[in-house]
């Protein structure tokens, strides 16, 4: 069985949370990063519903995971691309589902590798605890206690849509 | 009885990068769709990834190259890993030292891989075949028989410009018997697909049954040149003057140096490409070789990515399958 979430309400919960930080903060001009593939779907939706100027950067962090010697190379992988300079900006990292944190470890790195930025905060539509990190999400659309044996998924690119499904069962 | 790819593991990945031959086509599109990914590293502000890090990889070079020597040592740095530049042309071998010997004084440093470069067509299988289980070996050119880490950066290059294989004509022009470059384009290029692969040169230094491997061969090159899509010049080796198999080297540019002239009977878009080094005036002319259709640089730069691909693939074929 799987069990379907609405969307959009999640994404305006988001976005409503985001611009309250950046008016306190005073931040006029912040930079969106989505980590492939569904947080670059969710930082289209946010970098719209803010109005944002700047282009959306793309992470893959495919060359900066923990498991290479585990699961060697997976050549999907996509390009990262940055198309703006990371130094003193402040940056909104954008990911679909948290859970282990060591994506966002990964992203942190390659981030770093392109300069060094004045803040990261990070926005995820779902946080599904299980962390094995100490890394925690500024931002989050839903918490979702989910058991390790169920996977929550986002499809896209269009339309969103989001899954809570043991693992290893059908669709 | 089939025998096993000794370049592919047991879950068929692949472990050793020695030749195209045999490769299925999904395996060099993966290669080529990593160098892609890769090729990005160049524009962060730190130019390399943490991918190998803690790997050691050795260039065991028993044949003088600067740039592959020197592209492998950088496509090995950007990925994190730890270079030793061995030149062996000399030292060891004289010291009365055996191949296996060295080989085994190496392993026992912990390398994780080799990048052999030989004068003996077969060296970097024999290297293969001897290695412990978790080296991996990539041929960086052995003999005439293969060099296909030079082949798959030629293809990045020719689908960089022109997207498709399948719809492409290409001419390789000049010393095929002797190249080891043009074995691996060739089998590279029918294994991804392209339409024709012309073999332009001399009776005296064509193969004689080089039309098994799918190609047509021409002796003229005005004929071999007509709408292809890319021409592919190769470097005409000096110590070939010397022997009987060419008059001259005034007399080979004449019928087989690729001019200005001669480019406009390929596609306006064509491109020209040479693995280098460059003999101007011999194999091309200097302002073909500097001219806004030569790829020639590029491909130098193209091969520091596809480098970094080959060995991220084969050394992530050690992978112990655990659970992501």
């Amino acid at each position: 069985m799987t069990q379907a979430v609405a969307i959009d309400p999640l994404l305006n919960d988001l976005a409503a949370q985001l611009k309250q930080h950046l008016s306190e903060h005073e931040i006029e001009a912040p930079l969106m990063i989505g980590i492939h593939s569904g947080g670059v779907w969710v930082a289209e939706r946010l970098h719209q519903l803010l109005g944002l100027k700047d282009p959306l950067g793309h992470l893959d962090i495919s060359f900066y995971r923990d498991d290479f010697s585990r699961i060697g190379m997976n050549p999907q992988v996509k390009p990262s691309h940055l198309p703006f300079n990371v130094d003193d900006r402040h940056i909104i990292l954008v990911d679909d589902v948290l859970y282990t944190g060591r994506t966002i470890r990964a992203a942190l790195n390659e981030i770093f590798d392109y300069g060094r930025p004045a803040t990261v905060n990070l926005a995820v539509l779902i946080d599904r605890g299980g962390r094995e990190l100490p890394i925690e999400a500024n931002f989050s659309g839903i918490k979702m206690e989910l058991a390790s044996g169920e996977n929550v998924k986002l499809k896209g690119p269009e339309p969103l849509s989001l899954h809570v499904a043991k693992k290893g069962s059908a669709e | 009885m089939i025998r096993r790819n000794i370049q592919l593991n047991e879950q068929g990945r692949l472990r050793h990068f020695l030749t195209i031959e045999g490769l299925k086509r999904q395996m060099l599109v993966d290669i080529l769709d990593t160098a892609e990914s890769l090729s990005g590293v160049t524009d962060q502000t730190v130019k390399k990834v943490p991918l190998l890090r803690g790997k050691t990889i050795v260039n065991l070079f028993f044949e003088a190259s600067t740039r592959t020597r020197t592209t492998f040592e950088l496509a090995a740095k950007r990925l994190s890993a730890d270079v030793l530049n061995l030149n062996i042309s000399a030292s060891a071998t004289k010291k009365g030292e055996t191949l296996l010997d060295t080989l085994n004084n190496l392993q026992a440093m912990h390398c994780d891989m080799f990048v052999v470069r030989h004068a003996d067509s077969g060296a970097a299988h024999f290297i293969a075949n001897h290695v412990a289980p978790h080296i991996s070996v990539i041929n960086a050119g052995d003999g005439s028989h293969a060099h296909p880490t030079q082949a798959m950066l030629d293809m990045f290059t020719i689908r960089r410009h022109k997207g498709d294989f399948y719809p492409l004509s290409v001419a390789i022009v000049g010393d095929i018997m002797h190249s080891r470059v043009a074995r691996s384009q060739i089998h590279a290029l029918t294994t991804l697909g392209v339409t024709e692969v012309r073999v332009v040169g001399p009776k005296t230094l064509m193969p004689k049954d080089v039309e098994s491997l799918g190609v047509h061969v021409f002796h003229s090159l005005d004929e071999g040149l007509r709408d292809v899509d890319v021409v592919i010049m190769l470097r005409l080796q000096n110590e070939r003057m010397q022997g009987e198999l060419l008059p001259s080297e005034h007399e080979y540019y004449q019928l087989y140096g690729l001019t200005n002239e001669r480019l406009k009977l390929a596609k306006p878009d064509a491109i020209v490409m040479h693995p280098g080094p460059i003999n101007r005036g011999v194999e091309i002319e200097s302002s073909v070789a500097d001219g806004s259709r030569s790829v020639i640089l590029q491909q130098v730069t193209h091969g520091i990515a596809v480098r970094m691909a080959v060995m991220s693939t084969c050394l992530g074929s050690h992978a112990d399958g655990g659970a992501a």
